[in-house]
């Protein structure tokens, strides 16, 4: 049983490490803003979900799970809404020169 | 090398890199986003340091709150940053500017190398005299108990920052509001954040002043969390900084290192000397003090982001 957890949790980590990996590839190669941004917001919620989810096995007590879920509930609000800002901030200003 | 050793390794070149990008860093702008990350990777090597409590202040003020300050600061200078960018300063005075950089640099480097080791420290008998305080937290015992003068005199110095933003005021706006007014029409997506965030920023807020006694947390990180909730309700425009005249905002600011001088010059009577606290009660007592210190925190920090007044006081 244990095995198996480990496995899934070295999966999910690993998977979340890919996002995070092609986030950034995408923050430094996209053209504009608002592509960037896209790049971006993957990693913040699948990247994070799926660290999330293959740490959730290893706390061993349900409110430590319970706090790992709420940091992810959290920076998904906060990266959603700050990616509207500047979205939008980008879009007032009209495309970079 | 261990995997750890090497992950600390890549943390302190990263911390370095990002100084350095925020020293050249061209405009004020950038530089304070530098700074706000600099901050939070710092965050992260007080982590690896164990060193949580420290974590969480320097994430929450360090980064957060200054963060916050200095992008204010940044806006408001833009103009006159557009103009001294075309005025060069003159080689000399370049010279001269660069070789007190050098040398304030190498003093320090001097200091820290000269530094003995192993550091000279308290930390055996901080922990020994714990348990006389009832806390499980010795940064907290530290604070409150150990050097309790130090920190209400922390306390203070915050007061005094509003003092000195306050008094930036123009004459006629003195009792006024800081800030915006409330919108009619908040822009959305920031007005659903801080609708949405502020129960959840609250309940977590007080639970990190709560745990602050025996786990890392406190009435700084506590009071941090709550005054951003209050800060961004004021930066959606959906409520707006009370005016500087109001009897109970003054109360608030003062309440923390108030009712913190007050127990200490008790503990003269009640107790064995100036801040000193009765024996059995310690516990109660600091939690009282640290109640009224988060409530001052969590209203100076906005209170100081929000600025000097500037609308005209109601008549």
């Amino acid at each position: 049983m244990s095995l198996v957890l480990d496995t899934l949790s070295i999966m999910a980590i690993c998977a979340g490490a890919f996002f995070f990996f092609a986030g950034t590839v995408g923050l430094l190669r996209f053209p504009d803003a608002l592509s960037r941004l896209h790049a971006l917001t993957k990693a913040d919620n699948l990247g994070l979900g799926l660290v999330v989810l293959g740490l959730l096995p290893r706390t061993g007590s349900l409110l430590a799970s319970l706090k790992l879920v709420a940091v992810w509930a959290l920076i998904q609000l906060a990266g959603a809404t700050a990616a509207q800002l500047i979205a939008r901030a980008a879009r007032r200003k009209g495309p970079a020169p | 090398m261990s995997v750890l050793q090497a992950l600390d390794i890549g943390l302190a070149a990263l911390v370095l890199a990002v100084a350095v990008w925020t020293i050249f860093a061209r405009e004020a702008f950038a530089a304070v986003v530098g700074y706000v990350a600099y901050g939070l990777l710092l965050s992260i090597v007080w982590v690896r340091l164990f060193a949580v409590d420290v974590a969480l202040t320097e994430a929450a003020i360090g980064s957060g709150v200054t963060g916050v300050l200095l992008i204010g600061a940044a806006a408001r200078l833009r103009e006159a940053e557009n103009a001294a960018a075309d005025e060069q300063p003159s080689e000399p005075q370049r010279f001269w500017a660069s070789f007190l950089c050098v040398l304030v640099t190498l003093a320090l480097a001097r200091v820290v190398l000269s530094l003995p080791d192993p550091a000279p420290t308290l930390a055996p008998e901080a922990a020994q005299k714990l348990a006389g305080t009832g806390l499980g937290n010795p940064i907290t015992a530290v604070l409150i108990a150990f050097r309790s003068f130090d920190t209400m005199l922390e306390k203070v110095v915050l007061v005094l920052a509003v003092v000195g933003v306050w008094s930036l005021a123009p004459d006629c706006y003195w009792g006024g509001a800081p800030g915006a007014p409330r919108a009619a029409r908040p822009e959305s997506t920031l007005a659903f954040l801080a609708q949405l965030l502020p129960p959840f920023g609250i309940l977590i807020g007080i639970h990190i002043f709560w745990v602050g006694a025996d786990e890392p947390g406190g009435a700084f990180q506590g009071g941090a969390i709550l005054a951003a909730m209050w800060m961004i309700t004021m930066m959606a425009r959906l409520t707006e900084a009370p005016p500087v005249s109001s009897i109970w905002l003054r109360l608030a600011l003062i309440a923390g290192p108030a009712v913190f001088l007050a127990t200490g010059v008790a503990g003269v009577a009640m107790a064995s000397g100036f801040f000193a606290y009765p024996a059995g009660f310690a516990k109660p007592l600091i939690l009282f003090i640290k109640a009224f210190m988060t409530l001052s925190i969590a209203v100076t920090l906005p209170m100081l982001v929000a600025g000097p007044p500037r609308r005209l006081p109601r008549r």
